[in-house]
């Protein structure tokens, strides 16, 4: 097997190889799809647990306090303390939930996760799905993920709860338009729906620089509704803790609630990762026209760094505005996409179209 | 006084989009075991009704069985995060009944403690406040500051939060040495710490969003529940007992009583933050004037008040504190009484609630600055 840091192709495609060479066809992609399963869910599993450490710290430092710092050097191992502690808890029910729905919603919100999650392209051959309608079928299935929310809040019996699903089922729904549109504007610009296009497009320059004003426009506004299809502050409605306690997974215990925790940073993760594929070039190094020897030298970065360095730094502008601002209305939060955030996407998808027609771009 | 309306709730089929949510005892925002039985619409609030009592300690009563000294003790546990002020108020009730004078150090040190608590109270209530608004970080910011005070208390007195440094005919002790050097050395720092509240929530365009023209009290409501203190004066009710009744060393400085006409939460928001800069003014003032003197009158060891009735108010952080005592000439009180703000504004939240959002619930009875036992006592 030829490993290389810098293209996992090859890798990729001896394994599948030697899967091919050893058994029959149906037991090679049977394997095949059992190892990706068991890849994804390891490195959702440590992600998660990562970005939660991640954002304590990052919490800590906005709030003049030093975060975890007892378990293990640095506190590393405390969310793997906590989440251990999740894992032993008691799962409590109300008493009239709806047994079948209660217990089904955090799989279907964790389900929406998964699946979005396997058309990034991580690396140059370090993507599972790679076919013509990926963008399309990216916000599809995150947009499951409200199912599983307003089930959560409609089965658990509680006022609290349902008060938090139907805010977010609102927002979400809203909040869909922006990201979609924003992410329109982009594939009007890139010419494609397909990740592998979108990333390939951006070898000489991002898109957030070659597609100039209407490219930062969109990235500000998927990044603004990005965070609002997270649930995360301060448009953080559905679980308000001051007003509704934890909103829709207010009733949820133990591993159950942990689903919803690990959901939100997956979410989380996959938000920021698109924003870097599709504005900052994905696993692309930074490539500025014609200065041969400064790209050479940005060649000897892995992609998988590069890729991995945008989506933390994406996913630090979000933990930031988290923790700076209040959190706003319902009322608010509908005003701010119906209002203003979706009239000034479809106008910027018309400023892209004209862009490229015109060829006005780097 | 204006009635409190009820909205009548009806049970039939078709009003199904109405329904009750308890909110408390036990929920984030109440700040302790308030119960707001709310009724809903959507996410509209149609009427609150508080219930209050599920801390009851029944104070008031206990009050009967104490001596005069031992009551200032239990005032600590009513309104915690004033304290200082609540002590002061029984001690002078009892000094205006037996008719002496404490000394102008006295005087000065009461007025010092008594801004530098009403500092502390703010800040905890700024940090509370953001929270409920859903910026989590202002609650750090203000617990740094509001530690450092905390430790002046801790070196003067003992204690942290009850302090108990009143006793009748004066203080308990003396000040510490570092007193005066600390204080001024606090507030060096803090005005360079305060414009960073503004910062980081007041300028926040979500925040004035969140609070202009939301929770409107109207200056006869203010009057008519009675809204004391900061809450008051946003409505324009100008009640400042320091103004207006001075006491202790209130009379010989110079400070502002802070109006504001506007009656919505930020202007019940930006009175505090203008009182914090005029309790700095006040403190400045004093601190280093302190003038020579006892640090307490010898008094007689059991105390009897002459029979009568005797009423003292004084401002708290929250509003107007009242101590009304009847005694038959006893060593205990035949009967205390507490006026305190907390209560009296609490009740003003229905009228200031109604129509708007369960958030903005949330964010103007924040802006009231409830202390739950203050209420209850």
């Amino acid at each position: 097997m030829a490993f290389n840091i810098y293209d996992f192709t090859t890798l990729t495609h001896d394994i599948h190889v030697g899967l091919a060479e050893s058994f029959s066809p149906f037991l090679a992609t049977t394997i095949e799809w059992v190892i990706v399963g068991v890849v994804y869910l390891i490195f959702v599993a440590l992600f998660g647990l990562f970005l939660v450490y991640a954002e304590r710290k990052v919490c800590a430092a906005f709030q003049q306090r030093l975060g975890p710092n007892r378990v293990g050097p640095w506190g590393i191992f405390q969310t793997i303390a906590d989440f251990i502690k999740l894992l032993m808890k008691e799962l409590i029910m109300p008493r009239k939930a709806d047994w079948f729905l209660y217990n089904i919603a955090p799989f279907i919100v964790i389900i929406a996760s998964f699946l979005a999650i396997a058309v990034l392209p991580f690396a140059p051959g370090l993507q599972s799905l790679d076919f013509d309608i990926g963008v399309f079928y990216l916000t599809a299935v995150s947009s499951v993920g409200v199912i599983g929310i307003l089930l959560a809040g409609w089965s658990s019996n509680n006022k609290f709860s349902i008060i938090g699903a139907m805010r977010s089922g609102a927002q979400i729904l809203s909040y869909e338009l922006s990201v979609s549109l924003s992410l329109l504007t982009m594939v009007v610009f890139a010419g494609s729906m397909q990740f592998s296009t979108i990333v390939e497009g951006q070898r000489d320059a991002w898109f957030i620089f070659s597609g100039h004003i209407p490219a930062i426009i969109a990235f500000v506004i998927f990044l603004i509704a990005g965070t609002a299809e997270t649930n995360r502050g301060p448009f953080d409605l559905a679980e308000a803790e001051s007003e509704l306690v934890a909103g829709f997974h207010t009733e949820y215990s133990g591993i159950k609630f942990a689903m919803f925790f690990l959901a939100e940073y997956i979410n989380l993760f996959i938000i920021s990762a698109v924003a870097a594929t599709v504005f900052l070039g994905g696993w692309m190094p930074l490539h500025f026209g014609n200065f041969e020897s400064f790209n050479h030298i940005m060649d000897f970065i892995p992609p998988i760094v590069w890729f991995f360095m945008k989506v933390l730094t994406v996913i630090f502008i979000i933990m930031w505005f988290k923790w700076t601002f209040p959190r706003l209305r319902v009322d608010q939060i509908l005003t701010l996409e119906w209002k203003y955030l979706l009239p000034i996407n479809l106008v910027n998808i018309l400023l892209m179209a004209l862009v490229v027609l015109t060829k006005f771009h780097f | 006084m204006s009635e409190i309306k009820e909205v009548i709730v009806k049970t039939d089929r078709m009003a199904t989009d109405r329904y009750q949510v308890n909110m408390g005892p036990q929920h984030p925002s109440t700040h302790g075991v308030l119960r707001l039985l709310v009724t809903l619409e959507g996410e509209k609030v149609l009427n609150v009704q508080p219930h209050t009592g599920y801390i009851h300690s029944g104070i008031e009563k206990m009050c009967e069985a104490l001596t005069y000294p031992q009551i200032i003790h239990l005032t600590d546990r009513m309104d915690y995060l004033s304290a200082h002020m609540s002590n002061e108020a029984v001690a002078l009730c009892v000094e205006n009944a037996l008719q002496v004078e404490v000394s102008d150090r006295v005087k000065y040190i009461r007025t010092i403690m008594d801004e530098l608590t009403r500092l502390a109270s703010h800040q905890l209530w700024w940090c509370v406040y953001g929270m409920d608004l859903g910026a989590l970080t202002t609650f750090f910011y203000g617990l740094r500051d509001r530690e450092l005070i905390l430790d002046i208390f801790e070196e003067t007195c003992g204690a942290r939060m009850t302090v108990s440094y009143n006793t009748p005919g004066g203080l308990m002790f003396d000040i510490h040495p570092n007193f005066q050097k600390r204080v001024k050395d606090y507030l060096k720092y803090f005005k360079t710490k305060l414009p960073e509240y503004d910062e980081l929530l007041s300028g926040n365009v979500i925040m004035r969003e969140r609070t202009e023209g939301i929770g409107y009290l109207t200056l006869e409501d203010a009057i008519d529940f009675g809204v004391t203190g900061p809450s008051g004066r946003a409505s324009g009710f100008s009640n400042d007992i320091r103004k207006h009744q001075p006491y202790s060393a209130y009379p010989f400085v110079k400070f502002n009583e802070i109006l504001d006409h506007r009656c919505d939460s930020l202007a019940r928001y930006e009175v505090r933050i203008k009182e914090m800069w005029e309790s700095i003014s006040i403190i400045e003032q004093l601190i280093d004037n302190i003038p020579e003197g006892d640090y307490a009158l010898k008094m007689k060891g059991v105390m009897k008040l002459p029979e009568g009735e005797f009423y003292q108010r004084v401002e708290t952080a929250r509003g107007e504190f009242g101590v009304f005592i009847i005694s038959d000439g006893k060593k205990n009180p035949y009967r205390l009484k507490f006026r305190s703000s907390g209560f009296s504004n609490l009740f003003a939240l229905n009228n200031m609630a109604k129509g708007h959002k369960i958030a903005d619930l949330v964010a103007i009875m924040s802006t009231l600055d409830l202390i739950i036992p203050d209420i209850d006592r």
